[in-house]
């Protein structure tokens, strides 16, 4: 990202293209932001700071920890016991919020979705996408997953349980996916590759070991 | 008297609704800024994320529906900042009047 | 409820709807499901959302749940389920497992 207003302290920079005509809410927004750096309750660093680091997030984390988990079998134990530990092994900080990571077998699928907001593991995953933030998603993961998981093109067999997470309170989660058969001996960054966003909210299976993906 | 129990409208879980369109967007330098806002007000405990969540759900339904999701959480936060005191309704008013004349003059 | 309930415990949501900001979703309230995991205690939202301290802190639970036991209608697999966190003033004995 480059050239946000707050940069250049009063001298704004024009809106970038993706930004569209300045809505009435952009402009509350500045201006909320505005007073507050006047007040001196934030600065225009702090929220520089604040901007990078959630641009620093995005699944690239949580794909670090899936693919510690595939590789590391202790790793998997002590991230499926205490999630917000094993994010920090690796660097990762959860702040206020505690990870939750559930588990995909052959036994049972899980799905996660936030029915009264849109709670969303953002310190491993980044900001959410917006379906996920969506009246239909919201609505009928709870009471249709096997519908919602179709849309995605995720069948699940009848003898596995999907298991659904409502993110109601303080926890946060993240799908372990399981582990793509003929990944034997890969390594960690390979496997990582496999490893997507959607795999790790729950609505798809991870990529498969002979799908092509883009090498690093 | 009617038995039926209060629902409120973000409460949707269950629902009746449309196919989930895999729709997502990159977002605007504004989206980002809000989200700072919270993140830094919360990092204060100027204000918590459950009263974030109380003011996007007092929005009438008609609004929660149309707004975009940072456009509830800069209606929320907004409010909540005129709620505490930390800054006013008129100081808000005025600035959005002079930005909008600094786009103008832009333009 | 005071004392952190033991996993597998039988419990049922209250069917209370009152007004104000509540992190129990309607659609659970009322039934019943077992504990899963005791997640530590948190401030109540229910007075965090505006502006107290959330004291006392609440026993938090992940209740899990039948899909057939929270939606009559359900169309999808026997053992589907649903876990949902919910803190403790709104669970009460269930007597007997779902």
């Amino acid at each position: 990202m480059t050239g946000h207003p707050h940069d250049h302290g009063h001298a704004h920079a024009p809106a970038a293209a993706e930004d569209g005509p300045p809505s009435e809410y952009a402009r509350l927004g500045r201006a909320v932001r505005e007073i507050l750096v006047e007040k001196g309750i934030l600065s225009a660093a702090d929220v520089r700071r604040a901007i990078e680091a959630m641009d620093a997030r995005g699944p690239h984390l949580g794909a670090r920890m899936v693919a510690r988990a595939w590789h590391d079998l202790a790793y998997k134990a002590r991230l499926l016991a205490d999630g917000t530990a094993a994010a920090a092994e690796l660097g990762i900080e959860m702040g206020p919020t505690i990870l939750k990571v559930v588990e995909n077998t052959a036994a049972v699928h899980n799905l996660i979705v936030c029915t009264l907001c849109s709670c969303y593991p953002r310190m491993v995953l980044g900001i959410p996408p917006d379906w996920y933030k969506s009246r239909p998603y919201r609505s009928r993961a709870v009471h249709e997953p096997r519908s919602v998981l179709a849309e995605f093109g995720t069948v699940i067999p009848d003898d596995v349980e999907v298991r659904v997470h409502d993110s109601t309170a303080d926890l946060r989660y993240l799908v372990l996916p399981r582990r793509p058969a003929g990944t034997e001996g890969w390594s960690e960054a390979a496997l990582a590759s496999l490893v997507t966003r959607d795999s790790m909210i729950g609505v798809s299976l991870a990529r498969s070991a002979h799908e092509p993906v883009e090498t690093a | 008297m009617s038995d039926t129990p209060l629902r409120r409208h973000h409460d949707m879980g269950g629902l009746p609704a449309g196919r989930v369109e895999r729709a997502d967007h990159v977002l605007a330098a504004w989206e980002k800024e809000v989200d700072a806002l919270l993140v830094l007000l919360s990092r204060q405990g100027i204000i918590r994320v459950d009263e974030l969540r109380r003011g996007i759900e007092a929005l009438p339904p008609d609004a929660y529906d149309r707004l975009g999701y940072y456009e509830r959480w800069i209606h929320s936060i907004t409010a909540a900042l005129v709620e505490k005191g930390v800054l006013t309704q008129a100081e808000v008013a005025d600035r959005v009047a002079t930005i909008a004349a600094r786009e103008e003059a832009e333009r | 409820m005071s004392a952190p309930l033991a996993l597998g415990t039988a419990v049922r949501v209250r069917a209370a709807y009152p007004p104000g900001h509540i992190r129990t979703p309607f659609y659970v309230r009322g039934k019943r499901g077992r504990i899963v995991q005791y997640c530590g205690d948190f401030g109540n939202p229910e007075t965090l959302a505006y502006g107290h301290d959330g004291t006392p802190r609440q026993p938090l639970y992940r209740v899990h749940f039948a899909q057939s036991e929270v939606w009559p209608d359900y169309r999808g697999v026997g053992r589907d389920s649903l876990e949902v966190e919910i803190y403790s003033h709104w669970l009460e004995p269930a007597g007997d497992a779902p």
